[in-house]
Parts: C-alpha cells; sequence; structure tokens
C-alpha cells in the first residue's frame, strides 16, 4: 500500500513539479483561442482608376469539424440541400484532415442567395456548419487582364511549404488567399496587408466566452498601374482570333501601358475553384492559355531583330549609312557554295541601309552578319537586353536566347559555325526573345539609347510604406552611349518603313503621327524537335508575323512589339494590329479623355 | 441519569471519532471541490449534501447492528445482491450503454454497489465457518462465490466495480491464512487467463487500456480523457490555480469533473500541496480503519475489516491512478469526494461495518 501511495505522490509531483510548465501552456492553449482576422487585400487600378481587381463580400459555409462525431454524414446532408462536388468532397476530407483545433473548414465558396436561403432555413439540423461572410476577390476585366493581374487562390499545401521555408508562414491562415501569377503574386506582400487575431478565451465546445486581446487587421495596399485598360482593350481585340501577344509601353519611363497574352483565361475560376473537366481543358489546351506569351512566350524575332543588328553594324564601323552592296537575291559565304536567299527571289539590286532596312533586305543583313561574326553580334543583343531578364516587376520571365559560341557549346555541346552567323543575321538562327524584351529594345530606339527597366506600376504606392520594394524607374535604365547620328540613321529608316514602298507602307498609310517601324515574319520551327512535317501545312505552323513601332517618330511616347502566333506576314497581319493600337492611344491622348 | 445524556450516549457510543472525522473532512473536501468543478450549481451541492446525510444515518444504523448479526446477514445480503444482479441483466435500465440500475417502483438501485459490501462480508463468513477445515476445494467454491458476480458486474459492463468487488474478495481469501501455494497456484490461473481475461472485455474498455498506453493516439477519442485531466492536473503547479479559478475545469475542457475525475479538479485548483493534504487524510483514514481491522474481535471480523479498508484503499488507488494517467480509465469514483449517493452509502457501510467492529473489540477480549 505505501509503495503504490508512493507511486501516486512521485506521478503527481512529476506532474506538477517537474513538468507544470508545460501543462500550464497547454492549460493554455485549450483555454484560448486565436482566431485571425482576415485583412482587406489592397485594390488594383489601371492609370485612370479604373479597378482591374477589387474585392467583393459574399457568403461561404464553413464547417467546424472540431469535436464532430460524423462528419462524412453531415456533408452527405448537407450536399442534398447544397451542390457539393466530388472534388470539392476530397478537398473538404483533406482539410480536415489536417485541420487545427476550432479551425474552420470552407465547405463552399460564393453561395448564391438561393443557397443562403436553403441553408439558413435548414441550418438547425447542422450545428457545425456556419455562414460566413468572406471577401471574394474580383477580376473586372476577366480574360483582359488575366495574364497582367495572375489571380487570387486559397492558399495550398505547397504554398504553405515555401511561406514556411521564408518565414512567412505565421502571416497566413490555413484556408487563406495567396497571389498566384502576375501582379497579385509579385506583389503579394504589399497587396495583402497584415492578418490581425483576436485572442478569445473558449470552453470546450468552442464558445468563445470573451475577447482577451485584439490585434486589427491592417489592409493591403492598393495598387495603382501603369496599364491603359482602355489600350489593353483595343490590343486584345486588335489581336482577333490569333494567339499572341502585344506589349506597349512609354519609351520615356519604361511604364508600361498594355500587356496583353492571347488566349488568356478566366481568372474567377482560380478563386472560386475548379472542376476538373474544365480544369483539364485549361491545362490540355493546345493554345496553352497558362502561358504569359507577353513575358514568358519565347518566338524568333525574324526581321525584327534586323534595326538593332543595323545599329552594331553602325556602330562598330563595320557599315556606314551610305555604304551600299549589290542584291542579286541570295548570300554565299565566301568559299562556300550554299545560297541564304532572300525573301525576294530576283533580289533588290543596289541595297543600302535605309533600303535594307525599308524593305527588310535580307541579304544585306546575311553579309552584315557574316562581317560582324557571333561575338560582335552577342555583345549587342546583349546590350540592348535580349537573352536576359528584363527586370519587370512580374514572378516569371523568359530570357529567351541572345546565342553565342559559349551558348551554342553548352546547348548543344557543338562549335560555332559560320553559317549560324547567316541565319542569326535575319533574326531566324538560334535567337529566342519574349515580346517583352523586343518592345523594351524598340523603346531604346525610340529614346535615343536607354535600355529601361520596365515596370507595371505608375504610383509610388509602394515605396513610402514597404521598405526594400521599391518601384522599378527610369533611373535603373542602361544607356547604351550610341552614336545619335547612327540612331538618326536607323530611325529615318524604320520611318520609311511605315511609308510607300516600305514593308508595312499599308498599315502606316493615312496616320495623322508619325510612326516608325519593322515589320518580321518568323518561320517555325523547334529547337529542340528540329524536324517538322512539311507536307502538313497547318495553322500551327505557318509563320509567326511580328511587327515593333515607335510614335510619334520625332518624338516617341509609345513603344510597342507585337507577335501573331502562326499569323502569316508580319507587314500584312502584326502591322496593322500595331496601327490599331497606336491610333487608339493617339486617339485618347488627344482628347484627353480617361478611356473606358 | 437523564434522558437527554442517555440519548446522546446511545446516539454516540458506537461511532469512532477518529473515523467520523476523516469522513467528515472528506465529505468537506466533497462539497468544495463539487463547488467549483459543477460551476457553482448549488443544486448539485445540495444533492450531495443530501446523500452524505443520508449515508451518515446508514453509517451510524449499520454500527448500532448488534455484532453477531452482521456474520448472519452476510451470506442473505450476498444471495440478495446475486439475484438483484441477475434481475438487472434481464430488466436493468439502460444507462450510457450499460445496464447498471434496477428499479424497484420505489426505490432505483444499484445491486453491484450492494455487492461490494456483501461479498467480503459473506466470504469472511465463509472461511471463519470452515476455518478449521479448510482444503483447497473450500477455496475453490471462494472463489466461485467471488468469480459469479464479478463475471454479472463485468458484462453489465463496469468494468471499475468489477475490479473491486473482485479485489474485496481477493482480499479476504489472502487473509484467510491460504498458503503460499496456493497464492501462487492462483497468479498463475490469473497471468493464464489475462487472454482470456482481455476477450471478456467489452471493445470500449479495450480501447481504455490501449490509450492509457498511448493517449496521444485518439486526442479527441478515447485519449481525451485523460489529455485532458494530466493537462488540469500539471497546469495546477505545487500551490495549484485557486478554489474556482481552474481554467481546465471552469471551461468543460475536463470531461466528468463533478464524478470520476473531481480529483483533477483540486489537483488544478488546490496544486500538489493541495492534493498531499487529501493524501494525508485519506492515509489518516486507512491507518485507523487498519487498527481497527487488526484489533478486531474475531476472525470473521478481522477478515471482512481487511478486505473493507484494502478494498478502499483500492477504490481510491484506481481512481487517482486513473486521472493522473497511470491506470485506463474504469469508471471509479473517488471514495466520498464524487459525486453520486451509491458509492457514497455502500461506503459508509463498510465504515460502519468498521465502527461495528471497534465498538465490539473489547466486549469480546473481556
Amino acid at each position: 500500500m505505501v509503495i503504490m501511495s508512493f507511486f501516486l505522490v512521485c506521478r503527481l509531483f512529476y506532474l506538477q513539479v517537474i513538468k507544470t510548465d508545460y501543462f500550464q501552456v497547454k492549460a493554455e492553449e485549450n483555454r484560448i483561442n486565436v482566431s485571425p482576422i482576415a485583412p482587406n487585400r489592397g485594390l488594383i487600378f489601371d492609370r485612370n482608376g479604373n479597378v482591374l481587381a477589387r474585392n467583393y463580400s459574399s457568403y461561404a459555409l464553413e464547417f467546424l469539424p472540431y469535436g464532430v462525431d460524423n462528419p462524412e454524414l453531415i456533408l452527405a446532408n448537407l450536399s442534398r440541400l447544397i451542390s457539393i462536388t466530388d472534388e470539392e468532397k476530397i478537398r473538404i476530407r483533406a482539410a480536415m484532415a489536417d485541420t487545427g483545433r476550432f479551425s474552420n473548414v470552407i465547405i463552399r465558396d460564393d453561395l448564391t442567395e438561393g443557397e443562403i436561403a436553403l441553408f439558413t432555413s435548414n441550418a438547425y439540423r447542422f450545428p457545425d456548419v456556419k455562414l460566413s461572410a468572406q471577401l471574394y476577390r474580383e477580376y473586372p476585366y476577366g480574360e483582359l487582364t488575366s495574364h497582367l493581374l495572375g489571380y487570387v487562390r486559397r492558399i495550398s499545401k505547397s504554398d504553405l511549404r515555401v511561406l514556411e521555408d521564408r518565414g512567412l508562414r505565421a502571416g497566413y491562415t490555413n484556408s487563406d488567399w495567396i497571389g498566384k501569377r502576375g501582379i497579385e503574386a509579385f506583389y503579394e506582400s504589399v497587396l495583402r496587408g497584415q492578418l490581425g487575431l483576436r485572442h478569445v478565451e473558449v470552453d470546450a465546445r468552442g464558445t468563445e466566452l470573451r475577447l482577451l486581446d485584439r490585434q486589427n487587421a491592417i489592409s493591403g495596399k492598393s495598387l495603382t498601374l501603369s496599364i491603359d485598360i482602355g489600350l489593353q482593350r483595343q490590343a486584345f481585340e486588335a489581336l482577333g482570333d490569333h494567339n499572341g501577344a502585344l506589349v506597349a509601353l512609354n519609351p520615356n519611363d519604361g511604364s508600361i501601358l498594355a500587356f496583353v497574352s492571347k488566349p488568356g483565361y478566366d481568372p474567377s475560376k482560380f478563386v472560386l475553384g475548379f472542376d476538373q473537366a474544365s480544369w483539364s481543358e485549361l491545362r490540355n489546351s493546345p493554345d496553352r492559355p497558362l502561358v504569359n506569351r507577353a513575358s514568358s512566350g519565347v518566338y524568333p524575332p525574324g526581321s525584327t531583330l534586323k534595326p538593332f543588328l543595323a545599329l552594331a553594324g553602325l556602330e562598330e564601323n563595320v557599315r556606314s549609312p551610305d555604304w551600299s552592296m549589290w542584291d542579286p537575291g541570295f548570300f554565299s559565304i565566301p568559299g562556300s557554295k550554299h545560297k541564304f536567299r532572300d525573301w525576294k527571289k530576283e533580289g533588290h539590286g543596289q541595297v543600302n541601309l535605309h533600303k535594307a532596312i525599308v524593305e527588310s533586305v535580307d541579304t544585306y543583313f546575311y553579309k552584315l552578319a557574316h562581317e560582324l561574326e557571333i561575338d560582335k553580334i552577342h555583345t549587342y543583343l546583349t546590350l540592348f537586353g535580349f537573352g536576359q531578364k528584363t527586370g519587370i516587376d512580374l514572378p516569371t520571365e523568359s530570357i529567351g536566347i541572345a546565342p553565342s559560341r559559349d551558348w551554342k557549346r553548352k546547348r548543344f555541346k557543338a562549335p560555332w559555325y559560320p553559317g549560324d552567323t547567316i541565319s542569326v543575321g535575319i533574326g531566324q538562327g538560334y535567337n529566342l526573345v519574349t515580346p517583352l524584351q523586343l518592345a523594351v529594345a524598340t523603346a531604346s530606339i525610340a529614346n535615343g539609347g536607354f535600355v529601361l527597366r520596365p515596370t507595371l506600376l505608375r504610383k509610388e504606392t509602394v515605396e513610402r510604406t514597404q521598405k526594400g520594394l521599391t518601384r522599378a524607374n527610369a533611373t535603373s535604365s542602361r544607356p547604351l552611349n550610341l552614336s545619335s547620328k547612327n540612331l538618326d540613321t536607323l530611325r529615318t529608316a524604320m520611318e520609311g518603313v511605315m511609308r510607300a514602298g516600305g514593308t508595312a507602307a499599308r498599315a502606316g498609310a493615312g496616320a495623322s503621327y508619325t510612326i516608325a517601324g519593322k515589320t518580321g515574319t518568323a518561320q517555325v520551327f523547334s529547337l529542340r524537335g528540329g524536324e517538322y512535317d512539311e507536307d502538313s501545312i497547318q495553322k500551327r505552323l505557318q509563320d509567326h508575323a511580328l511587327f515593333v513601332a515607335y510614335a510619334p517618330a520625332e518624338d516617341p511616347s509609345i513603344a510597342l512589339a507585337v507577335v501573331v502566333e502562326n499569323g502569316g506576314g508580319g507587314g500584312s497581319v502584326a502591322a496593322p494590329i500595331a496601327r490599331k493600337v497606336l491610333d487608339a492611344y493617339f486617339k485618347s491622348t488627344l482628347l484627353g479623355a480617361p478611356s473606358e | 441519569m437523564s434522558f437527554s445524556l442517555r440519548l446522546k450516549n446511545e446516539l454516540t457510543k458506537r461511532f469512532d471519532f477518529p473515523l467520523l472525522i476523516l469522513v467528515l473532512l472528506l465529505m468537506a473536501v466533497s462539497l468544495f471541490a463539487l463547488y467549483s468543478s459543477s460551476q457553482g450549481d448549488v443544486a448539485k451541492v445540495s444533492a450531495q449534501a443530501k446523500n452524505f446525510i443520508f449515508a451518515l444515518i446508514v453509517m451510524w444504523s449499520v454500527a448500532k447492528i448488534p455484532f453477531g448479526y452482521l456474520s448472519r446477514l452476510a451470506l442473505p445480503l450476498y444471495c440478495l445482491a446475486l439475484i438483484l444482479l441477475v434481475l438487472t441483466m434481464l430488466v436493468g435500465d439502460q444507462a450510457k450503454g450499460a445496464q447498471r440500475w434496477l428499479d424497484l417502483q420505489v426505490i432505483r438501485v444499484q445491486p453491484s454497489e450492494l455487492m461490494k459490501i456483501a461479498l467480503p462480508l459473506t466470504l469472511a463468513w465463509y472461511f471463519d465457518r470452515f476455518e478449521r477445515v479448510l482444503r483447497p476445494r473450500h477455496y475453490l467454491f471462494a472463489i466461485f462465490l467471488l468469480l459469479i458476480p464479478t463475471i454479472l458486474i463485468l458484462k453489465q459492463p463496469d468494468l471499475g466495480t468489477a475490479i473491486l468487488v473482485l479485489a474485496s474478495g481477493v482480499f479476504v481469501i489472502f487473509f484467510s491464512g491460504v498458503s503460499l501455494r496456493i497464492i501462487g497456484f492462483i497468479v498463475t490461473l490469473t497471468v493464464l487467463l489475462m487472454p482470456f481475461a482481455w476477450s471478456v472485455l467489452e471493445p470500449y474498455q479495450q480501447v481504455r487500456i490501449l490509450t492509457l498506453l498511448n493517449p496521444s493516439s485518439d486526442p479527441l477519442g478515447a485519449g481525451y480523457h485523460t489529455i485532458q485531466s494530466t493537462i488540469a492536473i500539471g497546469s495546477g503547479g505545487f500551490w495549484g490555480k485557486g478554489w474556482l479559478s481552474g481554467t481546465q475545469s471552469q471551461l468543460n475542457f475536463l470531461p466528468e469533473g463533478t464524478t470520476d475525475f473531481i480529483f483533477a479538479v483540486l489537483a488544478e485548483e488546490f496544486g500538489f500541496i493541495g492534493v498531499l493534504l487529501v493524501f494525508l487524510i485519506y492515509f489518516l483514514l486507512i491507518w485507523r480503519s487498519l487498527t481497527i481491522a487488526i484489533q478486531a474481535p474475531n476472525n470473521f471480523s478481522r477478515l471482512a475489516a481487511m478486505s473493507i479498508v484494502l478494498t478502499f484503499f483500492i477504490y481510491a488507488f484506481v481512481n487517482i491512478g486513473m486521472v493522473i494517467g497511470v491506470l485506463p480509465i474504469v469508471g471509479v469514483p473517488l471514495p466520498l469526494i464524487s459525486l453520486g449517493g451509491s458509492s457514497a452509502v455502500t461506503i459508509s457501510i463498510g465504515f460502519g461495518v468498521l465502527m461495528n467492529f471497534r465498538a465490539n473489540h473489547r466486549l469480546v477480549q473481556t
């Protein structure tokens, strides 16, 4: 008896004296429930104050699984009232499995009014299910801004792991929203705001007894973008049924005016959750609507690369403006019989730099590339920003390829052949560029030789409040120190492209402002596969149409790049699209009225 | 001698005052703990007070029974309890999945409680009667007398009471002068019967035993009681959180805080020091009872008293053991502290019997 009693006393001593701190913490955790208060996410505006992303209030059905004996039965009964798909059930079960004490699991988001009424009248049957007011993200322009803005969606397990690694886990709850892709992802920390906390004393059933402490949520900051939603819409519509991208920016400060990738997607599907069918449709669509073509799509630049090669030739004194050559319709490397053909079979006759740009003479650039050689070409392409990130405020962008001897050795384990250089000369070799890179490089011609870091933010709302996250601006531009004489030569030639005799003469006709541009038509080929079936001339194998431009030519305020996938000729397809966008831009500027 | 003096003498002469005072102290502790764990429910406290008053009257009555009657009452009491147990099994009331109560129109009784007293008295009477002619077959019959009610109670199911009834009988057999050989035989038999016993247990009882080994395996289910009570006890610390200030009990995290888990309320609010005080009262109570048992007037009373004391100890030990998470949860109340009339009455009968023996010990010696 004594031994048994001593045993009890020892155990009590262990619990109450040795481990008392541990159990006191446990008791406090029991007693105090810390529930999060969601912050209001910052809104997103375009440059004229149009709302691109906003929050609306609606109701979600929440489930408090803690202490519930048979959650499956509740779900089954509930799904007789309110539709719950099998996928949602799977998600709900997973969430219940790892949810903490007293934390709720969302059963359904954004209930309709009918569903709310139906549930309310049956609420007595579901004491563990409640309606809760929630803020949902809404994108009024839908597909039009999908690639630009991205979306928010319910946080996933992998999101939580990433946040854990960055030490940001504490700022999010298990059923929180998080920005994915686009502006929503890049400026997540700004838009999100700060989670508030309520410390509430609860009893064993989770009933709230009294508020112990409350830290209010801090709303996220709103952002004003440099995007003009009216121009964005014009660009989107101008692309018509084509897949492609258009990027327009102000060449003076790098602020992006339009940022279109087509096709887009419906961002609300991400906010409220997909059903399996529409998700796999989106994923597996051959049009690849989830790829942001404007900054992550890579294309052979075709002849739109010629202005930059021309500048390289002038700057390196390999060419003078007046130097001319006879174009027989092809070029051969001295000592080789292989003929690199011009797009014009009979040739362009006597060609100087001006004519080479205006008529897009391939032979001229074959020869120029051959004489510049790949090392110098690589240097200049790199200077113009190709083959590297532009630094735009988006979470991802492709770097494309500015080919070099090094690059080819690493990529293909093969030396660089002189023939490789020739096709680079017409933007048709190993080069790959993003529409964004092309637009930024074009802007550097327009602004007299500054490669700007493009930016999507208009106002420096962020800088004032958020340290470390500074808005990209014109001061981060990189001067190329090009001679203004060389630049003038090129710019005059690019204006010529839009006039009679130029490759985009029809698109340039009748404009009330001067345009400088360059067309490009890129043959579709795959760097990876390398082989394609010549016989099946499907739409997917037609040439990409490209066009770069800036205007007004004498004092540019807009520069742009268009890529129309499988569109055909740059002059006939891409240039008219650019013209529509430029017209819309100057119309609204002249009227001074906010578009839309 | 005046009438009032005679009355006073008559009322008190059979009470053993040390025992009475210790019982009253535990009852006082009970009322305080109950007031706290019921969150100031006066109805519960006064119900318990009524239970105690009734129990004290019963105690006094039992103490007053003429000494010789007790041994003669034993066997009829056992038979009655056995009949009631069988009846309970057949027509008893269902409550919380168990069939423990029998409605006799006038009064609802828990026959298993009656058995707690009847069994040790009967076995003591039995061994007293066959003291000089004990053969192994007598022991086998004693084990038979013991196992019948135990199994009936186990099937109600009420593991806690079954253990207490079993223990009370085993103590009598143990103190009856049984040889070590037979004890060894019983121990071996017990070990061999373990797997069988496991299969006799209800699934929920098996779960409780398994949960004890690893409470966190099912924190919201079977392990919940143990986890919450150890949190309550541990968080009480050395000095306790103070009366009415235990968060675990006041906010209902502690289940069964007024009944089986009332010890955790004491431990949380009065701390290690309060727990030691309660232990001290129990210790003195058992000490006094043991003294009575040792000085008991004859073989029957010695055996019965030993069994009653040791069963009382096991009672408290099993309850505290399960509340502090070292024994499985078997539903044994804390004697004289947990809310509940029947266990208080049964225990009081036990102490009444002890007082009865005490009052007669000199009588026989002279």
